[in-house]
């Protein structure tokens, strides 16, 4: 008698970009709103943005359930730590958070790739990138998702990275302004919505800067 | 010598004989469930059949339930693990109401309590074989939201599972609107079912649709759709046709 095989995956691919540019005193976030199970659109008006922390943004696609559930482990080991500590989390420390509580499940991963984006302690902006069992980076910029083999590309060539190699280290952070980081994703989310059929619908776009926290919209193809 | 070695209780989850208890595939299954949001609250219709297979097996399933005094929960997907969740919401929302304190479970958080429950299933590998509706409105705000068997969750203005969704979603597109009237959100919905009846192998003829208003819930009695079959060519079928089949 052969074993039964499992005919039910665990997991599903519910599609969607993000992206991050960290600025010298800001940094923006922003993710398409559309998820999608295979060739079926469940929902457009879904978003893939979660505040973590004060300046502490976190953008995921991949499979939701596991963004879900992640995100709630977060804001909830978030708690702890004001409850502990009496202050938000750093962002840096968030980032820390985030690839243990990825680690931790790396024998039965969280499907869900990360973009972290918000402001340093010195009001600098960051944006650490990852993959799905945790293994994370500080960078400049970064996407993920179904449309970063579009978006990555693009963004090397309009906002070209240094060398991690490079002695002594040089600074990722772009010298672009608010506005003009904010044209960029706008029009980096319009170039992969022709192409990659789960990017579209809505460009949801969150900007983390002195004065706090703010949301734009945009709207994009719907096919 | 006979010392006592280590031995499994006999219900253990543990070792080989536990996989035998996991779901590998459902049994007897419901079809879709269409949902949408109109002016007073939330509409939802679905079938009444229970297949097994390809068989009709059960043709009076009610796979809408009212949930507490806010929320509508229709069901596709496996009947018993359907009438397995019903059991899990009828503690939740005995203990609410044990509470005694003027607070009730509004559809949000009922969503949220089976989004969970989902989830934590998945994560067993031993999964509810269902997708899930859940609709409805309390102090005036509409919900209407959807979990599949991972725990896949959202909400929006209308909702479909299975069949529903590549049948159902394109129309509801098209023609749902803010504030339909009671009477236009069935029409809506019959022309979904409709569509469904002719188009999906496991829907058949019988069907409910269940309201959730401020006021509370009622479902319709079981009735059928006007079908066409008067099409010439399904008339005489094999007319003209070469060779004997």
């Amino acid at each position: 008698m052969t074993k039964q095989q499992a005919n039910w995956s665990p997991y599903d691919n519910s599609g969607g970009s993000c992206v991050a540019i960290a600025g010298a005193d800001y940094c923006v976030i922003a993710a398409d709103t559309r998820m999608s199970t295979g060739y079926n659109i469940l929902t457009r008006e879904y978003s893939k943005i979660c505040k973590l922390a004060d300046k502490c943004v976190m953008a995921s696609s991949g499979f939701q359930a596991d963004v879900k559930a992640l995100q709630k482990q977060l804001a909830a080991r978030h708690l702890i730590y004001q409850h502990q500590h009496n202050k938000q989390m750093s962002c840096p420390a968030m980032a820390q958070l985030l690839s243990n509580t990825l680690y931790y499940k790396r024998f039965f991963p969280y499907y869900s790739f990360n973009v972290l984006g918000g402001l340093d302690n010195e009001g600098k902006g960051c944006v650490f990138t990852y993959d799905a069992v945790g293994s994370y980076e500080k960078v400049g910029y970064s996407s993920q998702g179904s449309g970063s083999t579009l978006i990555t590309p693009f963004l090397d060539n309009q906002l070209k990275s240094p060398s991690p190699l490079l002695l002594p280290a040089q600074d990722a952070v772009t010298p672009l302004g608010e506005a003009e980081a904010i044209d960029l994703i706008k029009t980096v989310f319009a170039s992969a919505s022709e192409r990659d059929i789960y990017t579209g619908d809505k460009i949801e776009i969150v900007v983390v800067n002195a004065d706090g926290i703010r949301r734009e919209y945009m709207e994009l193809r719907k096919d | 010598m006979n010392f006592m070695a280590s031995k499994q209780p006999e219900n253990s989850l543990l070792g080989p004989e536990a996989d035998s208890q996991r779901t590998l595939y459902p049994y007897v299954t419901g079809t879709s469930v269409v949902a949408l949001k109109y002016k007073d609250g939330i509409l939802m219709a679905a079938d009444m059949g229970g297949s097994y297979g390809s068989t009709l097996r059960y043709k009076n399933v009610e796979r809408m339930k009212a949930i507490g005094k806010h929320s509508l929960l229709g069901a596709s997907g496996e009947i018993s693990d359907f009438q397995e969740i019903l059991r899990y919401l009828d503690d939740l929302i005995l203990y609410d109401n044990m509470w005694d304190d003027g607070n009730s479970l509004g559809p949000k958080e009922v969503h949220n309590y089976l989004t969970r429950v989902m989830y934590n299933r998945r994560n067993k590998f031993n999964p509810l074989w269902n997708s899930l509706v859940l609709g409805g409105i309390k102090n005036g705000q509409k919900y209407l939201g959807t979990v599949s068997m991972i725990g896949v969750n959202f909400e929006d203005d209308h909702v479909a599972t299975g069949f529903g969704n590549h049948l159902a979603r394109p129309i509801l597109r098209q023609e749902w609107h803010e504030n339909l009237s009671f009477e236009d959100g069935v029409k809506l919905l019959e022309k979904c079912m409709r569509v469904l009846l002719y188009r999906d192998r496991s829907a058949i003829n019988k069907l409910q649709i269940a309201k959730i208003t401020e006021e509370g819930m009622t479902i319709s009695q079981p009735y059928s759709l006007k079908t066409y079959w008067e099409f010439s060519a399904f008339e005489n079928p094999t007319q003209g046709a070469v060779g004997s089949w």
